[in-house]
């Protein structure tokens, strides 16, 4: 025997090196008709790499201070060797994260992915999604500009909401009257250990989830029940190397845009730094115009839209907590879109712009008519998940295939 | 190989041509390797001093005019401490009275300009322009001119003594056998801007 | 070739994205009440930010700091010497009175205690004000200072109504008042400015004044745009270049996966 499989040899007789390789990558039998929507769980994970170690080096030089903090930040921009490299990709790569992530749950629901044997696979990804959302939202705080500092300031104030102990939470979770030191330095801590902690095992449980029931394909049918002599499935190819080779041109690509944004539009034009946030936090002076990251807007739309507090607050959450009930207001065992009725890819067109609108709407000042067309949206928001709950029960489909079309 | 593991439909696959394959793999590893590596410099690099650190750390000026003969100042660059001490003629003397019991008596594997590298390690024989950092493990020894003192033995010429770990040093902080610092105290550079002006940590490139 | 279509439609993509990138809309600067911007591009030549730096040396930073900014480091990008810089622009002192050193944070003489009493408020730190107005605003800000004797310190500003900050550089520009005309539904509409006293420049004199000046305080929000650039185009050629390559390493291996039909 070889040197290289002696020393394997000697591995696996001490940890299951070889056997987990095979189970999750060289053995692993993906379907081979993954179209251009199965990039982005690799590259969800890219970016979280890159948000981790460009964190851990700003964390070297960051101040999470109220004095300080926004000067750090210039500090890191022009004093600290390539320091503005590695800020802009953490905060490009923050945005990118979302971008990535609401493509990869798009193609959750286009395909079915949430339904079974994956609903678990489909809660544990809603889970990433909403320690996600925290995440950001915490980091955005730390550069304290303007924008974070009122930013963080209407959102803490959503919890004042809440009847009886709403603001007894709210001044819990500032740790003062205002958003203040205290505030900043919790929000670092959870920003930069607490949250990616969870983040990181969330991430492996979705994984596990994934491997251990195999993943879904465009055609929604099981690769599984049609294998070959051999035992495999004979629409599977293993991951290594073909999607492995495959996923290296959806990291280039995406490599491309990041890095664009990185070198040439870091602020994007005002949607990924805000203006807002090249002034210092002054909590005596609200900026004329303050609207959340572009991600989050859609839910602020909401939240907007209804004029009682307590009911906006809970439709803003109710928003996203209905995707946790998917997998059983959808009934209908077919998966794919393509197999679907018209009636449901009506809903889902609506559903689909009806959450663009509500996006560009949150970015915008109130006006009259955008709070008639974000009212109007949030009902089409929520009135799919009805009409889906009624369509889907006797939803007139096309037969599926047995074999994947490739 | 790899073509084992796809159910074949029977149909003719094509062969593999397995050398282009081979060939392909190693470009893109070698230039996705290239593009890691490329990636990690900014992320080290970014650890070294950053201009903030290099401004604190610019040369600093020193008026000597009132070190009397026998005295040490102490000035701060790049946070550590910069000593000038101004010698007697009996301290001088002793530098050749001590070369015996020297570990590194040239300062051939020692710290220093070239023109510190003699007996007086300084530009002028007088003035000694000196780090005050053991070159043990970092601790500041302590200036010690006095002759024979009780704790030191009656050998004692003048010079430094560090506490921490007990290494000597004579008055040009060469360091004395059988101490655990292995070489010399380093000098920095520095230069006269006057008679009486040193700037320490340029020397206008002499060095 | 199928290899080069493929790679023609990935650059395609790749290319309208970053096309899309830069086509964005700017959103969100904070718009003065009324009156429109003029549209402002930033001069990057060393001479204009040498002119720019001077004129904000000599007549904003009596008031206003800049401090993220070294001076060192401000030397370098425009290329001037420590030493001119030390001579030409350096005017603050230090704590112990003396020249502010080289490699410090650019600031003012003015105190914070001076300010508040004088002011009301401390002058902003301008060394990001053209990332968070624009340089628009600021260009055409710094051309819409007018005589206003109820104000107390005798000047406003059609861009920034009821302006804190005197006009700074009254003595180049002169003064000058606006003309409105009403726009039929009750509305003064800004028709333009009509020179009251002379300053020391020309209207052409003054307005590239102006434009160094902005010029350097884009500068001043962005120093590393330059350098950005010219990496961001070479890091572009190596990921095409990898992307090329992943390509073909795709389609070989690809070869092995039999099409159903």
């Amino acid at each position: 025997m070889s040197k290289i499989s002696d020393t394997m040899a000697w591995i696996d007789e001490r940890i299951p090196l070889t056997d987990t390789w095979n189970k999750h990558v060289g053995q692993y039998y993906a379907p081979k008709n993954f179209n251009f929507w199965y990039y982005f769980g690799s590259l969800a994970l890219l970016v979280l790499v890159i948000q981790i170690v460009t964190g851990i080096f700003l964390t070297m030089n960051y101040k999470p201070d109220g004095e300080l903090a926004f000067k750090s930040v210039e500090y890191i921009m022009r004093d600290v060797n390539w320091g503005w490299l590695i800020r802009y990709m953490h905060s490009t790569g923050a945005s990118m994260f979302f971008v990535v992530v609401y493509l990869h749950m798009m193609r959750g629901i286009m395909y079915g992915s949430y339904k079974k044997p994956r609903e678990l696979l489909w809660i544990f990804g809603m889970l990433i999604y909403l320690v996600l959302m925290a995440e950001a939202f915490m980091g955005y705080l730390l550069p304290w500009g303007q924008m974070s500092y009122w930013g963080a300031q209407v959102i803490i104030s959503l919890f004042g909401a809440i009847p009886w102990v709403g603001d007894a939470i709210t001044l819990w979770l500032r740790g003062d009257y205002v958003v203040s030191d205290a505030t900043l330095n919790r929000f670092f801590a959870l920003h930069v250990i607490a949250m990616p902690l969870v983040l990181v095992g969330l991430v492996f449980v979705h994984i596990i989830a994934l491997h251990e029931v195999g993943s879904n394909n465009p055609d929604g049918n099981d690769i599984k029940k049609v294998k070959g002599p051999d035992g495999k499935p004979l629409d599977g190819i293993p991951f290594h190397p073909y999607y492995s080779v495959k996923d290296l041109v959806g990291v280039a690509v995406f490599l491309i845009i990041f890095f664009a944004i990185v070198f040439f539009a870091p602020e994007m034009g005002g949607y990924f730094l805000e203006h807002a946030n090249f002034v210092p936090a002054d909590p005596l002076k609200t900026p004329e115009h303050i609207a959340p990251v572009w991600y989050f807007t859609p839910y602020y739309a909401i939240l907007r839209a209804i004029p009682i507090k307590l009911l906006g607050v809970l439709a803003m959450f109710a928003a996203i907590a209905v995707l946790f009930f998917l997998p059983w207001i959808d009934r209908n065992p077919v998966r794919s879109i393509r197999y679907r009725s018209t009636a449901y890819k009506v809903i889902l067109a609506a559903f689909v712009i009806s959450f663009l609108i509500l996006g560009y709407y949150g970015l915008q000042p109130v006006t009259p008519l955008g709070t008639f067309i974000s009212r109007l949206c949030s009902l089409i928001y929520f009135g799919f998940f009805i009409a889906l709950f009624f369509i889907s029960k006797n939803e007139k489909t096309k037969p599926v295939p047995e074999r994947v079309n490739y | 190989m790899a073509a084992d593991n796809v159910a074949s439909n029977g149909a003719g696959a094509p062969a593999v041509d397995e050398k282009r394959r081979r060939l392909l793999t190693t470009g893109v590893g070698v230039v996705g390797a290239l593009g890691a590596a490329t990636m990690a410099i900014p992320f080290v690099s970014s650890m070294s001093p950053s201009a903030r650190a290099k401004a604190a750390g610019a040369p600093v000026e020193i008026d000597i005019s009132k070190l009397e003969p026998g005295q040490r100042v102490i000035v701060e660059w790049r946070g550590k401490p910069v000593w000038v001490v101004r010698r007697t003629p009996e301290l001088l003397e002793s530098l050749e009275q001590v070369s015996d019991e020297l570990r590194d008596i040239e300062s051939d594997k020692s710290e220093q300009p070239d023109y510190a590298k003699n007996v007086h390690r300084s530009i002028n024989p007088e003035v000694l322009v000196m780090t005050g950092v053991c070159t043990h493990l970092g601790c500041s020894p302590t200036f010690r001119p006095d002759v024979a003192p009780a704790d030191l033995g009656p050998d004692w010429k003048g010079g430094f003594f560090c506490p921490c770990h007990g290494s000597k040093f004579d008055i040009s902080g060469r360091v004395y056998k059988g101490a655990p610092a292995p070489t010399n105290l380093p000098v920095p550079p520095h230069a006269f801007v006057s008679e009486s002006i040193i700037l320490v940590g340029e020397d206008g490139g002499q060095a | 070739m199928k290899f080069l279509n493929h790679l023609t439609s990935f650059s395609v993509a790749a290319v309208a994205a970053v096309g899309f990138i830069a086509a964005v809309p700017q959103t969100g600067y904070t718009a003065g009440a009324g009156a429109d911007l003029e549209h402002f591009s930033p001069v990057r030549t060393d001479r204009a930010l040498q002119r720019g730096a001077r004129t904000f040396m000599n007549y904003c930073q009596g008031c206003h700091t800049a401090e993220y900014q070294r001076y060192s480091r401000l030397a370098e990008d425009i290329g001037l010497s420590e030493k001119d810089m030390l001579e030409n622009m350096v005017f603050t002192t230090d704590a112990n009175g003396e020249q502010t050193k080289v490699g410090s944070l650019i600031g003012t003489n003015m105190s914070k205690e001076y300010a508040k009493t004088a002011f009301g408020v401390v002058p902003p730190n301008l060394a990001l004000v053209s990332r968070s107005r624009g340089v628009d605003w600021l260009y055409t800000y710094m051309k819409a200072f007018y005589l206003d004797e109820s104000r107390p310190l005798g000047a406003n500003n059609t861009v920034y109504p009821n302006v804190g900050m005197p006009h700074v550089l009254a003595d180049l520009q002169g003064w000058q008042k606006p003309v409105y005309h009403d726009d039929g539904e009750g509305h003064q509409v800004l028709e333009g400015y009509q020179q009251v006293t002379a300053g020391k420049l020309s209207k052409q004199e003054y307005d590239a004044t102006v434009s160094d000046l902005v010029s350097f305080l884009d500068y001043l929000g962005d120093p590393n745009r330059e350098a950005r650039h010219s990496l961001g185009i070479k890091v572009m050629l190596f990921l095409f270049l990898f992307l090329a390559l992943a390509i073909l390493l795709k389609k070989e291996y690809w070869k092995d996966v039999p099409h159903n039909s």
